[in-house]
């Protein structure tokens, strides 16, 4: 057996092994959120940095909880989310911080544009999401304990309404990333609360449209913190504090809001200014 | 049909374009799947043929078991993993978690049992015919595990090509454990999944093109070569 | 390292075999010496190939002992056995004869020496590279005693060598096996074929239903048997 390995697929397969290794020599790894991922940001920001201090930026892309969770773990340096009382938490708890405003967007509800429970254009997004329970017609949550999931959560509790009564019916919790489930409720004719990022990037919208926007309850602040190096040693705490201090500062602000799709600004830069009162 | 067609369309692109994001993407996939089909082959090869040979109390048992472990969900294998590579795991001094390393891991964990369950039913027929020759030259079960090995090398071939169809096919896993990082950790079967979720369905069907199109270049080579080497030794 | 004393005579006391609760041999008392071939002959199903591997250990006995003039594991190196239908390596013609070889233990610089000279010794010289399972039955079989003899057995066993081979190929068996036995090795081999022992045996076992009827000299035996089964058995009479 051993001649196979010699004659053919071993070098083959030291080839393959053998092959460049694509890491880099510096390097951080950031647990973040789909939305900042999956919308382009990173796509656009994070070199800009890498130029300017030869540190690869890694993004590890989640929902807030478990994204807070594998810095808990210490398996990330930077912790990168959008669910602030989820943030507090974890620098209460010691995991790591402090934590930092870097920038906002906002969340907007889409449904399909025949509008059966009658929405479009409400200003009131408690009123809103009432009709919707009332109408019984479908809306897919997150349901992943992310960013997304808690401010959706929030506003349900804000209107008054307990979605788990409609579970398994019209309310359906779909346990994936914002692009999965946007392509749920495009394909089920369903509302959905998505952040204005991935909404503008996300391509498979079939008749979905913005039908709620605007509202101050509908604000989405983004935080920065810095696993705890007491807890885990191996953080790369001077790198990581690095990469927190670019975001927060001018050239990286700048970075933030130059991004755009379509001409259109999906984050803005908020650092250390006090967040909109919601 | 449009969104078909324009994914063959983009796939085509992809391929001829030889777009270095989706060269490097290809070839860190080769590069991990190629890794795990090793490590695992270097266990789950002899395990096999183990299995076919030895007659021992609870054999019956350890062939079920890995009968079953064939069927494993990538997902359990990659929690499994992550939870061992986590920093506050007790593999985590490594460092492996969310780096090309914990992927091959995770692969060759996934299917080293494919390896065992198939080399073992190939290799089982060959023994039944081999066993007295090989006890009359005064080989045991264990210095015929080489021999069936090597002699069923050609049978082999296919057992590889299972796992390493498993093996480069496989998201669950390596999404965990990887953690999907551009230009790190991308590999074709997250970043389709990616695309998925981004809702560009063609780009995400057009890589899976791409992804067919390198298994099945695989499988035509290894074939190839299995087939001239056949005639050479019947 | 002691002057290699030889592994022969070979004993049987009260060697018996069962198989799912049938008897297929009992009460086996032999002694097989060093000389000319012995063969063992009886009609189908009297037992021969399960004796023959009971004495080359491939089975063990559920009574009885087999004896040989050294211990059982150092006699066992300095025997081989060929089957009815030979059991090829899927390799080429070469390498399956230096297979045996190297798990013999033989030094590497040896090991070509004695393989070349033992495919020369059946013909196949020519045939080194080719792959072993692409050669016709009878060049088969002629690998197999060529793998055998690579070996320098002191005793080779035989289990109906050329029952599957047309006359051509039997008489090349036969001359092989005849070679090997002027050369000292000592030949154990069944047949059911009469006129085969006739040409080849030096000494007779005769078997009948799992039991040995008669052990005599070739000449004897066949001019006269002793027992009347025997006696049926040569005059082509059907005997079970």
């Amino acid at each position: 057996m051993m001649g196979i390995f010699r004659r053919g697929i071993l070098p083959m397969l030291l080839a393959a092994v053998a092959l460049p290794a694509m890491a880099q020599e510096r390097s951080i790894t950031v647990a973040s959120t789909t939305s900042t991922e999956q919308s382009g940001l990173f796509g656009h920001i994070l070199p800009i940095f890498t130029r300017e201090t030869g540190i690869a930026v890694r993004v590890v892309a989640l929902g807030t909880g478990q994204a807070l969770d594998v810095g808990r773990r210490g398996d990330a340096d930077v912790v990168f989310v959008h669910d602030r009382a989820a943030e507090e938490r974890f620098v209460a708890e010691g995991f790591g911080g402090p934590r930092r405003h870097v920038m906002f967007n906002d969340f907007v509800i889409t449904g399909p544009a025949s509008d059966p429970a009658r929405i479009a254009g409400l200003g009131d997004t408690a009123e809103a999401l009432r009709r919707i329970a009332a109408a019984r017609a479908p809306f897919i949550s997150r349901g992943d304990r992310s960013g997304t999931h808690a401010a959706e959560l929030r506003l349900w509790q804000q209107a008054g309404v307990d979605p788990a009564t409609g579970r398994g019916q019209w309310y359906r919790e779909v346990g994936q990333g914002m692009g999965p489930a946007l392509n749920t409720a495009a394909a089920q004719g369903a509302y959905i609360l998505a952040d204005r990022g991935t909404w503008l990037s996300f391509r498979n919208r079939q008749d979905q449209r913005i039908l709620i926007e605007g509202d101050t309850r509908l604000f989405n602040q983004y935080g920065v913190m810095l696993v705890n190096a007491q807890r885990h040693p191996h953080v790369k705490a001077a790198d990581g504090q690095r990469f927190i201090d670019w975001l927060l500062s001018a050239a990286g602000q700048a970075a933030i809001a130059s991004y755009r799709i379509n001409g259109e600004q999906l984050f803005f830069p908020n650092a250390d200014k006090a967040e909109p009162v919601s | 049909m449009q969104d078909l067609a324009s994914a063959f369309t983009t796939a085509f692109g992809l391929i001829l374009s030889l777009d270095p994001a989706v060269l490097a993407i290809v070839a860190l996939s080769l590069r991990v799947s190629l890794s795990a089909l090793l490590l695992a082959a270097l266990i789950g090869l002899p395990l096999g043929a183990l299995l076919a040979v030895a007659r021992f109390p609870g054999r019956g048992g350890v062939i079920t078991l890995t009968n079953a472990l064939m069927g494993l969900p990538p997902v359990v294998v990659g929690l499994l993993i992550y939870l061992l590579l986590s920093r506050s795991g007790p593999l985590g001094s490594f460092g492996l978690l969310f780096t090309p390393g914990a992927m091959i891991l995770a692969q060759a964990v996934l299917i080293t049992p494919i390896l065992a369950a198939l080399t073992r039913q190939v290799l089982e027929g060959m023994w039944e015919e081999y066993a007295e020759q090989l006890r009359s030259f005064g080989a045991g079960p264990w210095r015929a595990v080489p021999t069936l090995l090597w002699d069923g090398r050609f049978l082999l071939l296919t057992v590889l090509l299972a796992g390493f169809g498993r093996a480069a096919a496989e998201v669950g896993a390596v999404m965990v454990v990887g953690g999907n990082i551009e230009g790190f950790t991308r590999v074709m079967t997250t970043a389709i999944a990616l695309e998925t979720s981004k809702g560009d369905l063609p780009l995400a069907l057009a890589l899976g093109i791409v992804l067919m199109a390198i298994v099945l270049g695989v499988n035509a080579l290894a074939q190839g070569v299995r087939s001239i080497a056949a005639r050479w030794a019947g | 390292m002691q002057a290699p004393q030889s592994i022969l005579p070979l004993c049987t006391e009260g060697l018996g075999f069962s198989a799912g609760g049938a008897e297929i041999l009992s009460d086996v008392s032999l002694k097989i010496t060093a000389g000319a071939p012995t063969l063992l002959i009886g009609a189908n199903g009297a037992g021969k190939s399960v004796l023959l591997r009971l004495l080359h250990g491939l089975l063990k006995p559920s009574a009885g002992r087999v004896f040989w003039a050294m211990p059982t594991d150092h006699a066992a190196r300095r025997q081989a056995m060929v089957f009815q239908r030979p059991v090829l390596l899927r390799r080429s013609v070469l390498a399956n004869t230096l297979y045996p070889l190297m798990l013999a233990g033989v030094a590497q610089g040896e090991r070509l020496a004695r393989a070349e000279e033992a495919l020369a010794l059946v013909g196949l010289a020519d045939r080194t590279a080719d792959p072993a399972r692409k050669l016709s039955v009878g060049q088969q079989q002629r690998l197999a005693l060529a793998r055998a003899a690579a070996l320098q057995p002191e005793l080779l066993f035989l289990d109906e060598p050329s029952a599957s081979l047309d006359p051509a190929a039997t008489r090349a068996v036969e001359e092989i096996v005849l070679t090997l036995a002027q050369r000292g090795t000592k030949i154990v081999m069944t047949t059911h074929d009469l006129a085969q022992a006739r040409r080849l045996a030096g000494d007779m076992v005769f078997l009948h239903r799992g039991s040995v009827l008669e052990q005599a000299p070739a000449e004897a035996f066949f001019q006269q048997p002793a027992s009347a089964t025997a006696r049926a058995f040569l005059r082509g009479e059907l005997v079970w």
